[in-house]
């Protein structure tokens, strides 16, 4: 295997902006992840998947920093994760944005001062240039232009899932964490999503990392996969995990679901032609 | 992280006006030049360039691209030289997002007053009408419970009574006995002037009987079981458990609200008259210290000058408390909406309008056991 838990080595010379080795997690004595080895790529999207339990959102949580790692190295953006606070810890926290599951916008504040409080605090700009950068946040995201002035009660699910992702891009960060995006979604919406998504990414330059369960996600927008298995990470194209020996893999994705998510990709890939 | 401060300038080139940047122009970097922008208070004008040339550029993001946009006046017409395509689809992405952001609208404060107390008044009347719905479900559910006597829910009735009896016994009792001990010692200073200190024990009997023993326990009561119950029923209604009730066919009003009501209206009169006999303690026990009594001539002298009716009033005025408190709970909490904040919201409300309208309600008592001499 090469480096960072890949399969076939795809680094070609890019920059690593996460670098986990050796990563150990645990509650109490269970452990949930051991001697992990992980690579993110800049400019590149990696689906995170895993069965349940199998600790996808600890180590998302994890390499965000709200879960302490027992052991092992974790790096962001070439910093050192582990042992950070203070200064620097807020500095890389400006260069990262988290989308939660359920958007966890602050229900108190409107949409659009969701989006300027990342802004306000690592920027401190006066509110005319925050309102500007919000609504053009709003718009980035497909959102209607009123939606800056609903509170997160008055949003539909997927429109929650928008202001999130709005929120999380606010300062425009080299680097983007999504915990399920699109589940709870019509088909349709999640589509327009990963498209949202994947079109983001090209034009601002993210590094993306998502949690995921959706398989049609994982073949239209990411790169790679990283598969949790065995409390480690297994991470390939698309094809090298069709390729790969192990039960969960194979059950994963040559099961009914992963034939009929593939089997449309192989029709668009034909159409295209 | 160092950073290179966003710089730009006009200049000419063959007979265009171009907006030239350099520097680093991101949302970490343009703070300084919209306070310079600022406060150079009128903005010389000039005239709109035709180009914004940004190859000098080292950083750029979408806040950076929204200040140049801003100091060309706009993105009409103006065209872009960009060191390479990423610099060029970012300002692709931020052209076609771009919304004119409207300026805040200038409200005078005279309108926005006279609006805020429109809405406050609305919002009061739509309160009143949604309170008298509920007491009329309330009515009817009772008054088929009443034909019905199995619907009265016994088990849950008394699973309730006791969270909001039993559970608050000891914090009752403590904090009468030390109301009791407060008012006999207050009343021994006082009487005192008048060498009438005996007087203390009618002091803290009919003080404690009337008033303080179901004031007191009203409001711990509504402190902690009517805010409980607007926390339960909100948080159900959040996770849709009430919705997931209705569709089953089960009246929340029956399963949730009545043996609450039920439960507090047997548990009042109960807790009063233990929180009496708390606050009598704690007199009898400040007037052994202050007086010289025995705990003998306390009551005696209790038993001879304070009328049985004195405790009648307190306990009669017990179980209407606990109704209110119990059915402004239960109500505060089949308001909740949406989010979990107005979980919060509603029960800091549902505790300040209980015990408001406990206090009210005790004053038409006051004025009731007046006019019928008691």
């Amino acid at each position: 295997m090469a480096e960072g838990g890949q399969l076939v080595d795809h680094r070609d010379g890019r920059d690593i902006v996460v670098k986990l080795r050796d990563v150990r997690t645990q509650f109490g004595d269970h452990v949930i992840h051991d001697k992990l080895d992980f690579d993110l790529f800049r400019g590149e999207v990696v689906g995170l998947v895993g069965g349940s339990g199998s600790g996808k959102s600890v180590l998302l949580r994890t390499i965000i920093g709200l879960n302490p790692a027992r052991r092992g190295q974790i790096e962001i953006l070439g910093i050192n994760r582990r042992g950070l606070h203070g200064k620097a810890e807020h500095d890389l926290q400006a260069h990262t944005g988290v989308q939660f599951q359920d958007g966890a916008l602050f229900s108190s504040l409107t949409v659009a001062e969701n989006i300027m409080v990342p802004i306000r605090e690592h920027a401190g700009l006066d509110e005319e240039a925050m309102r500007r950068i919000a609504a053009l946040k709003i718009a980035m995201v497909g959102l209607p232009p009123d939606t800056g002035e609903k509170k997160p009660s008055e949003l539909s699910g997927g429109m929650r899932k928008r202001a999130s992702l709005a929120r999380a891009l606010a300062l425009d960060p080299e680097l983007l964490f999504l915990d399920e995006p699109t589940a709870g979604l019509d088909p349709i919406g999640a589509s327009h999503y990963d498209e949202l998504v994947r079109g983001l990414q090209r034009s601002l330059g993210l590094s993306v990392l998502m949690v995921t369960h959706d398989l049609d996600s994982l073949n239209a927008i990411c790169d790679r996969i990283a598969v949790l298995l065995d409390k480690r990470v297994v991470a390939g194209t698309m094809d090298e995990l069709l390729a790969y020996d192990h039960p969960w893999v194979r059950e994963y994705f040559h099961g009914p679901r992963g034939r009929a998510a593939a089997r449309q990709e192989h029709k668009a890939a034909s159409d295209g032609k | 992280m160092a950073v290179a401060h966003p710089t730009f300038r006009y200049i000419e080139r063959d007979g265009t006006r171009v907006l030239e940047a350099s520097g680093t122009w991101t949302v970490f970097s343009i703070r300084p030049l919209r306070r310079r922008r600022a406060r150079a208070s009128a903005p010389a004008s000039q005239p709109k360039p035709g180009v914004i040339d940004v190859t000098r550029v080292e950083r750029l993001d979408t806040a950076g691209i929204l200040e140049l946009l801003d100091l060309a006046g706009g993105g009409e017409g103006v065209e872009l030289r960009a060191k390479d395509k990423a610099q060029a689809d970012l300002f692709g992405v931020v052209r076609a997002n771009e919304v004119a952001t409207p300026p805040e609208p200038a409200v005078n404060w005279l309108t926005r007053w006279l609006g805020e107390i429109g809405h406050s008044l609305v919002d009061l009347y739509r309160q009143i009408v949604a309170l008298c719905a509920f007491f009329g479900e309330t009515l009817v559910v009772l008054a088929g419970a009443f034909l019905q006597p199995k619907r009265f829910r016994p088990s849950a009735i008394v699973q309730q009574m006791y969270e909001v009896w039993i559970k608050a016994l000891a914090i009752v009792a403590v904090l009468c006995f030390l109301i009791g001990v407060v008012i006999a010692y207050q009343g021994v200073q006082q009487l005192r002037q008048f060498g009438a200190e005996t007087f203390t024990v009618e002091a803290v009997g009919i003080s404690i009987f009337r008033e303080l023993g179901v004031l007191l326990t009203a409001i711990i009561v509504a402190g902690r079981s009517g805010s409980a119950f607007t926390a339960q029923l909100g948080t159900m209604q959040v996770n849709q458990e009430i919705d997931a009730m209705r569709t089953i066919g089960l009246n929340p009003i029956e399963w949730l609200v009545l043996p609450r009501i039920f439960a507090l209206v047997i548990s009042m009169p109960l807790l009063v008259f233990w929180g009496d006999l708390a606050g009598l303690l704690g007199g009898a026990v400040a007037c052994t210290i202050y007086l010289d009594f025995t705990f003998v001539q306390f009551f005696a002298r209790l038993r001879d000058t304070v009328g049985i009716w004195s405790f009648y009033t307190g306990l009669i005025k017990a179980p209407v408390f606990g109704m209110i408190i119990a059915a402004v709970g239960c109500f505060e909490g089949l308001q909740v909406r949406g989010s979990a904040e107005s979980v919060g919201l509603l029960t800091t409300r549902s505790v300040v309008e209980s015990i408001f309208s406990v206090i009210v309600l005790d004053a038409i008592f006051s004025i009731i056991f007046l006019l019928a001499g008691v």
